[in-house]
């Protein structure tokens, strides 16, 4: 019994294995083979989660990535330079994270990182590459303290790390973005704000009320909960007596769930409205698909299958027969592995079309600007996209459904 | 619009929750004196209990048949693991040192926990909990959800039962010796072990009541319900008097109307704006705890115990 099952796994580790390789030499190859009369080769560094729960969004950030240094050499995009991917999984985990940047950075031919997915995975790399002045494009991270310091919720923005850069749209806008839907589309003008107390959640209740009030809308009432427990009768009831017609929560689904499914229950007549971490199908689940029914989350990004600039990235990635499908950060893993092929064109001409050297890749980086997959690709003083993509989400059926896209401006 | 009767309902449902639990700490402690710290996971595994037997009765069963079967489930699968518990854990330490037992207690709670987190499918997140269909009943200006009514059902049977098997039965007389003084129980023909046995079932049989309630007011189970939950019954029997069975009845009630009502009206008091709200209920049920520790050491309904704990 015991040396069968022994046997099993080692099978499998071993599939397992082989699988990985074939994976590695697949990308090598066609990196290869792309670079027509190419004399330098430069790689481009990929960490994200290509294991573990996370690994379809990981899997289609490296598709997404490997389409874009595949297109790049196929047209020879920068002369004399043979772009290369190397990809190494975090699983999600900050220690791994930590290694694999600490990996890039060894090998002198990294120029430049594409990933994380994670934002706690960025927090451990983002050190180790900035020490050695290496760039890095996460199409995914979200919180805002990565780029614009820890105190960015209270005005005090300062940029930690000048070598990282990002093209997915963070958690400060949510807020805003969402009062004004609610107040100018949904047309609901009586709030009751509610959060957790956490990062997160406390930034988000505390800018959208901001801009609610700014529009005109009046905001009846506010509570924290202690997201740990599920009891919120008291809370919902107060919600009741206070007649509001929308709830803006700040916080995350697991509490979100129950808090919904109480207020509603309790007989109030309002929507519930939450960030990009109420926008799963757990909410749904925990909520009950009746009581959450016409919530609305809002999130960051945008669905790149309803915008015009994607259709030949589409078209692509389906004419080179991935396996796995591009998922939601696959569009912005692109533009940010083409913002790193952009900045190695522009260090590369700066230096007589010899390789750079890394501290000029995020130099060039800054001033990077494009038409990408997702709209116009450039960055900002704090490294952040200047492209502020956001959707609403709303319940229907049980399900999450996308019914508007609009980029920020206020 | 007055909330004020809706919160005592609010208040008076989530405190049957605690004293559901905490009659299974109070019942532990009158007769062992160990501190039961595994059974606010107890509680958990019986509202898993539960779950697993309305997933194994076949779908669209109704819920007015599959209720009674996932009560019997539930005090089952509870039941069990407490018994297990006592037998393989607490006896074997039974006369040691006084901390042996309860560090048991925090290890088994947190083994009971994660063997539910990495064992039980799907229970890494939270798991929906089926519902009584129906909407909500309207009273005046209470309303009160299908599933709440079995709570305010169950929660008065459960007590009743139980006082009446402790202080009317042959066992519960047993089970009053014992705790009064086990030594000359046992000389007096009581079976000791056999009484701490039923302690142990019965606080459980009655956590898994609770669970089940839990599981239909709240729509979803997970492994760490009990954790606070627990906390929480535990706090109430200690302000109801601990050993005392009609204690942790009333500490319950009145640490669930406390929290809520902290809830609803702290903030509105001058002054006070900031210490208000649900997130600052606890502070206001442990400020309610020390009061009444304060002033009546024994809790609200307890005896004077001069030497024990």
């Amino acid at each position: 019994m015991r040396n069968r099952s022994m046997l099993i796994l080692t099978t499998a580790v071993t599939a397992g294995a082989l699988t990985l390789t074939a994976c590695g030499s697949r990308d090598d190859k066609g990196a290869e083979k792309g670079g027509d009369g190419g004399n330098v080769t430069v790689t481009i560094g990929l960490d994200a989660p290509l294991t573990g729960e996370l690994s379809a969004l990981g899997l289609g950030i490296k598709n997404s990535a490997d389409l874009a240094v595949k297109t790049a050499n196929e047209k020879s995009y920068v002369k004399g330079v043979t772009f290369k991917l190397e990809s190494l999984d975090d699983q999600a985990q900050p220690s791994a994270g930590q290694q694999n940047a600490t990996k890039f950075v060894a090998d002198k031919t990294v120029l430049g990182v594409v990933g994380p997915l994670n934002s706690s995975v960025a927090e451990s790399m983002q050190k180790v590459f900035d020490d050695a002045k290496l760039v890095q494009v996460s199409p995914a991270n979200t919180n805002p303290a990565l780029s614009q310091g820890i105190n960015w919720s209270s005005g005090e923005k300062k940029r930690t790390y000048a070598s990282y850069f990002r093209t997915a749209t963070t958690d400060a806008i949510q807020g805003p973005f969402a009062a004004q839907y609610v107040y100018n589309e949904a047309k609901k003008t009586k709030a009751f704000i509610i959060d957790d107390k956490k990062t997160y959640g406390a930034g988000l209740a505390g800018t959208f009320k901001g801009e609610f009030e700014k529009l005109g809308g009046k905001v009846l009432g506010t509570e924290h909960i202690n997201p740990d427990t599920k009891d919120f009768s008291a809370v919902a009831t107060k919600v009741k007596s206070s007649g509001a017609d929308v709830v803006y929560y700040g916080g995350e689904y697991p509490a979100a769930g129950p808090l919904a499914k109480q207020i509603k229950e309790a007989g109030a007549k309002v929507v519930v409205v939450g960030g990009d971490a109420i926008y799963s199908p757990e909410y749904v689940k925990l909520g009950g698909a009746a009581a959450t029914n016409g919530d609305i989350a809002t999130s960051v990004g945008a669905p790149i299958e309803s915008l015009d600039s994607a259709k030949e990235f589409l078209a692509n990635y389906k004419a080179k027969g991935y396996k796995e499908a591009y998922e939601a950060y696959g569009g912005y893993a692109y533009d940010s592995t083409w913002a790193i092929i952009e900045a190695v064109k522009k260090a590369t001409e700066g230096n007589g079309g010899k390789a750079p050297e890394r501290a000029k890749v995020v130099e060039a980086m800054q001033g990077v600007s494009f038409e990408g997959v997702t709209g116009k690709v450039s960055f900002d003083e704090f490294g952040d996209t200047t492209n502020k993509q956001l959707t609403v989400y709303k319940v229907e059926g049980g399900a999450f459904k996308p019914v508007k896209s609009d980029t920020f401006g206020g | 619009m007055n909330e004020l009767p809706q919160q005592l309902v609010n208040g008076l449902l989530l405190g049957s929750m605690y004293g559901l639990v905490a009659v299974g700490y109070t019942m532990v402690y009158g007769i062992v004196q160990l501190i039961n710290f595994a059974h606010g996971e107890i509680f958990m595994t019986g509202g898993f209990g539960a779950l697993t037997v309305w997933l194994i009765l076949p779908g669209g069963t109704s819920m007015w048949v599959a209720l009674p079967v996932m009560i019997i489930g539930a005090v089952i699968v509870a039941t069990t693991i407490a018994v297990g518990a006592e037998r393989f854990a607490y006896r074997p330490l039974r006369g040691g040192p006084r901390l042996a037992p309860l560090i048991t207690a925090i290890g088994l709670s947190l083994a009971l926990q994660y063997a539910v987190w990495v064992w039980y499918p799907e229970a890494k997140s939270a798991r929906t909990f089926p519902q009584i269909p129906g909407g909500p009943i309207e009273l005046g200006p209470i309303t009160i959800q299908t599933g709440d009514v079995f709570l305010l059902i169950a929660a008065p049977i459960c007590m009743a039962v139980l006082a009446f098997f402790v202080m009317r039965t042959r066992v519960g007389r047993g089970m009053q010796a014992t705790a009064q003084d086990p030594d000359t129980a046992k000389l007096m023909g009581v079976n000791t072990d056999r009484i701490i046995v039923i302690a142990f079932a019965l606080g459980a049989a009655m956590a898994a009541v609770g669970a089940v309630a839990y599981g239909l007011k709240y729509g979803v189970v997970d492994y760490k319900m009990g954790f606070l939950l627990g906390l929480k019954a535990f706090t109430a029997a200690v302000l109801g008097g601990i050993g005392n069975i009609y204690g942790a009845m009333i500490g319950g009630v009145v640490l669930g109307i406390a929290e809520t009502m902290a809830t609803a009206y702290v903030s509105h008091i001058p002054g006070m704006e900031q210490l208000g709200g649900q997130s600052w209920a606890d502070v206001w049920a442990f400020v309610l705890l020390i009061v009444v520790l304060l002033a009546r050491p024994q809790g609200l309904l307890g005896e004077r115990v001069a030497d024990r704990a």
